[in-house]
């Protein structure tokens, strides 16, 4: 396993609104083309980036992190029952991009309605079906950042990211 | 899969831009098409890309939508490959740079080979041979088109020859098409037997409101952004009309405007807007309204079904007794008022009985709308119409008793009113006069009466969009295979020994024969003789006008699949075949009625019939003026388009109409708004019947994901994944009572068929009361419906009630749909 990383780690737990702090300043940047993938693959070329420990997850509170940078803020929910695509022992735990698809407002988790919501354009994502639209303006699901559990130190890791960032040309800047 | 998942192609600076309307709904929102080579990619530097924006960094929100629905890669009939991005136009005053999530899929729906759209197009005319289909050219085609329409024409009449035909905007519709077909069937063939695509007869979905005076489409969305309160009338606009919804209501309803009202009516007070909703469900478009404006500022009326004739009486004879109408403008500008008045009388405690809506409401609703402001002034309440009124308890009665509301309380012809429908399709009617009267002929039932030899389904699907529709199918495949059965024994024919064959099957045997012109093989088209293949927006040049009646070029970018062409050319291959067979017959009378069809491009199209009626008798909404849009002019307005009635050409710019009737010059011969007697009259007596026997009402529309009979959408993931089968919204009780529960397979059955449906646990649904998905694919609500109609043969779709039986659980919908609710509070 690849060393992780904490440096995005991001835990903003309980207020939903807090990921409307995040910063989406712009950050300069020397790249300017298209980057490159790297030779004989076709994916790009995600970090992988310590999430959380499972421990630290309560059902149903959201941490909140980044990934794969500091400019795309994401979050882990557990949901305490199986869900598509979850992970850990339960198959319970599940992340997400949280910029809505259609135009990049940040999604807030509704802990009683079990869904995303965004509060521009009133779209809603299901997080325990890999972010299906529930209804909304957006023409993607959520996209769904890729987790690996390790069970020897307990920690959910990040791997790659299902769906294209709002705001992006491709996932890795 | 999809090709681009997390990556996608930028365009390069370079790329071709061109516009384009949405295809789809009323809206008619504005997008640029952007094709570059597939071999090329835009940098993400600002100055590398067409968009002009900096990828290098992380977009901030709200800065565009570019999303991996909005790409696709093409190749023309050159071979070249292309990739296209589809995205929202900034400056388009329609959508404001939204998108809504049908639009914003254009790009995926554009025909690539090797996708789902791509396999499915049809791509050459195709015959069936009695047991299978077999590819052909247009020739052929053609031969077997005009020859048997030749014979029964001849031999039979024009009333032989029905059609099942589009009268619309958008894809599927739009100025050229509608031109074509209507002189080719109006002027050519001379049947009136005609069918609009989601009725049984030949007629309009808004006759009251335009015997009155007042055509449909008389303000403009800037209105919505200004009016006092939005009147909603069996609408559900965030879903159905949705950028309409969040680039126009949603700024006033969020108190965004008010600046901008003080602005445009000085010494007038101005606040927040208020909204009203009519709707026996509350709506997903309730929810958010509750949302944005506060609870304390949204009313939504609950009312029983099929009551609204009696809410509007109500409220009139209210406001009258109130003294909130506007007698100055009743006297100088109308008549007819005393007359209704007398007619539509109706107490509150009986609006309120009859409705289900408690008289504080009813007393509430006539406040916010009509009750003089404290400035004094009247408010300015915008009306604003659509399906639980157009496809309601006698359409033509209940748009009686609003649009006479909306005129005693002066809500036209001034800016923040209106009395308006929301509309389905983009418009884009112009056509010679209908040949028949009214009430037209009921089509549908004429078929299954056994009548009709030949139908010519044009871009519509009644197997999925008619009422009495389990029956209707019923009939239609049984006369088709006798059809079958006659061609395939025609083996080694010549065309016209097949003619023959084909001729006896429908005149002596009961037989139909049906030729389907679409996009797809649809389940209509199944059951077909002769398939031919369509365009759609972008594989032509293509006028259409949305919901505020503005103009717009969606211009061609790209080659249509194999030999597909656009349906007005089409048309003109089928008059010039018809010419050809009749001047050969030496039958120049004959000839000469599918004469001017010489034409090689949509825009001769375009030229022939909306810029021409100011010198032939046309109906077009373009009216006399419209020779003064061209191409070009329209090219070089862009988006924005004019709105009609265009009033002139003037340095350079096409110069429009905002408003109608701001001169309180009605449409009628004295130029006065008519008030019409619309009393509440109850129930139809097949609706009463089945309501009393019956457990639930049926109510159904449309959802935001899935854009009319889901004619693209069933073949793209993102939309058949999230419904599979149409969905039926029904209340957690009645539900359990039933022993239901999310996904289940239900069977929704009564007196008229049977259908079936996913089931989908909504807590705001009232008890006894089920919503479902209109017109899809899978679950065809019309099969339950009863074949009643208004007058002019508009149909009741909202009017069936019907049982429901749990056939059993589908583990797949429960694992891959989502059953999270769909209101947003």
């Amino acid at each position: 396993m690849t060393q992780l990383s904490r440096r995005n780690f991001l835990k903003l737990t309980g207020s939903s609104a807090a990921v409307g702090t995040l910063s989406l300043a712009p950050i300069a940047h020397a790249q300017q083309g298209i980057p490159p993938l790297p030779p004989g693959s076709t994916t790009l070329p995600y970090p992988r980036e310590l999430v959380t420990k499972l421990s630290e997850l309560a059902i149903n509170q959201p941490i909140y992190f980044s990934y794969p940078d500091d400019r795309s803020p994401c979050v882990v929910i557990r949901r305490g029952r199986e869900v598509k695509g979850g992970v850990g022992p339960e198959k319970d735990v599940v992340a997400y991009s949280t910029q809505c698809t259609h135009m990049g407002c940040p999604v807030t988790y509704d802990q009683e309605a079990e869904a995303f919501k965004c509060p521009c354009h009133y779209s809603i994502f299901d997080p325990d079906n890999t972010g299906q639209m529930v209804i909304g303006q957006a023409t993607e699901n959520l996209p769904r950042v890729i987790l690996e559990y390790d069970d020897t130190e307990d920690a959910l890791v990040a791997v790659s990211i299902d769906g294209l960032i709002y705001g992006r040309q491709a996932n890795i800047i | 899969m999809k090709q681009f998942k997390d990556r996608i192609p930028l365009p390069p600076a370079d790329a071709q831009k061109t516009n384009m309307a949405c295809h789809f709904c009323i809206v008619g929102c504005g997008y640029h098409v952007y094709k570059w080579p597939a071999n090329q990619e835009g940098g993400r530097d600002a100055n590398q890309n067409a968009l002009g924006l900096d990828f290098t960094q992380q977009l901030p929100p709200m800065q565009l939508t570019m999303t991996p629905a909005m790409v696709n890669q093409i190749q023309d009939h050159d071979g070249r490959e292309y990739n296209i991005m589809i995205v929202p136009d900034k400056k388009c005053s329609v959508n404001k740079g939204l998108s809504s999530t049908r639009g914003g899929q254009m790009a995926s729906v554009m025909y690539s080979e090797g996708t789902p759209i791509g396999e499915r197009r049809l791509k050459y005319p195709m015959v069936y041979s009695g047991d299978d289909w077999a590819e052909t050219n247009w020739e052929h085609a053609m031969a077997l088109y005009a020859g048997l329409t030749q014979r029964i024409l001849d031999n039979e009449g024009p009333d032989q020859l029905f059609f099942n035909l589009f009268d619309h905007g958008g894809a599927g519709g739009g100025f050229e098409n509608t031109w074509a077909t209507g002189k080719l069937i109006f002027d050519g063939i001379q049947s009136k037997m005609v069918r609009i695509h989601n009725r049984p007869a030949y007629n309009s979905e808004c006759h009251a409101s335009r015997d009155m005076g007042i055509g449909e489409l008389n303000n403009s969305y800037e209105d919505a952004e200004v009016a006092d309160v939005i009147f909603s009338i069996g609408g559900n606009s965030y879903e159905t009309q949705s950028n309409w919804f969040l680039a126009h209501w949603e700024p006033n309803l969020r108190g965004s405007n008010v600046a901008k009202k003080r602005e445009w009516f000085p010494n007038e007070t101005v606040g927040k807007g208020k909204v009203i909703l009519v709707d026996p469900r509350r709506t997903p478009t309730v929810a958010i309204c509750e949302t944005i404006a506060g609870k304390e500022n949204v009313l939504h009326l609950a009312i029983q079904p099929g009551t609204d004739t009696a809410l509007f009486n109500g409220l009139l004879t209210y406001v009258v007794d109130q003294g909130w109408h506007d007698e100055a403008f009743i006297t100088e500008h109308t008549n007819g008022f005393e007359e209704m008045l007398t007619a539509n009388r109706m107490e509150l405690d009986e609006c309120s009985r009859i409705t289900g809506v408690s008289r504080a409401d009813i007393i509430k609703t006539a406040e916010w709308a009509y009750k003089p402001k404290a400035s004094g002034h009247a408010p300015r309440t915008m009306h604003a119409y659509e399906k639980g009124v157009i496809w309601g308890n006698d359409n033509y009665r209940i748009q009686s008793a609003i649009v006479n509301l909306a005129v005693a309380t002066h809500n036209v012809g001034q800016r923040g009113t209106g009395v308006v429908r929301m509309g389905g399709h983009q418009e884009g009617y112009v056509r010679p006069p209908y040949p028949g009267g009214r009430p037209a002929p009921y089509i549908d039932q004429e078929l299954i009466n056994g009548n009709g030899m030949m139908l010519t389904v044009w871009a519509c699907n009644a197997f999925q969009t008619t009422i009495n529709a389990e029956t209707y199918r019923q009939v239609i495949k049984r006369r088709a295979a006798i059809v079958n059965q006659a061609m395939a024994e025609a083996r080694g024919g010549s065309i016209d020994e097949l003619i023959d064959i084909i001729y006896d099957a429908v005149k002596n045997k009961g037989g139909l024969f049906i030729v389907d012109i679409d996009l797809y093989r649809t389940k209509f088209a199944e059951y077909s003789h002769l398939v031919l293949p369509a365009t759609h927006p972008g594989e032509m040049n293509l006028t259409s006008m949305n919901g505020e009646r503005r103009l717009r070029l969606s211009e061609r970018f790209m080659d249509p699949p194999g030999i597909a062409k656009p349906d007005c050319l089409i048309a003109a291959n089928m008059a010039n075949a018809l010419k050809q067979r009749y001047e050969s017959a030496g039958d120049v009378t004959m000839a000469e009625r599918f004469a001017g069809f010489n034409w090689t491009t949509e825009e001769d199209a375009f030229n022939d019939g909306f810029r021409m009626a100011h010198e032939k008798e046309i109906d077009s909404q373009g009216g006399p003026t419209g020779h003064l849009a061209t191409y070009e002019r329209l090219r070089m307005a862009g988006n924005n388009g004019v709105q009609l009635p265009i009033k002139e050409y003037r340095d350079g710019k096409l110069i429009g109409t905002e408003m109608l009737y701001t001169d309180y010059d009605f449409d009628t011969d004295d130029g006065k708004a008519h008030f019409q007697p619309s009393p509440w009259n109850g129930f139809p007596e097949v609706v009463q019947q089945q309501k009393e026997t019956y457990d639930f009402w049926i109510n159904n529309g449309r959802t935001n994901h899935i854009w009319q009979s889901a004619y693209h959408d069933q073949h793209l993931a993102f939309r058949k994944g999230r419904y599979p089968m149409a969905q039926i919204e029904i209340h957690p009780l009645d539900a359990q009572d039933i022993g239901i529960a999310n996904g289940d397979i239900v069977e929704v059955y009564n007196d008229y068929g049977a259908t079936t449906a996913m089931a989908y646990l909504e807590p705001d649904l009232k008890r006894g009361q089920v919503f479902m998905m209109f017109g899809y694919p899978n679950g065809v609500q019309g099969d339950v419906i009863s074949e009643w109609t208004d007058r002019n043969h508009i149909p009741y779709y909202k009017g069936t009630w019907a049982n429901l039986r749990r056939i059993g659980a589908n583990p797949a919908y429960l694992r891959d749909v989502s059953f999270k609710r769909r209101r947003f509070s």
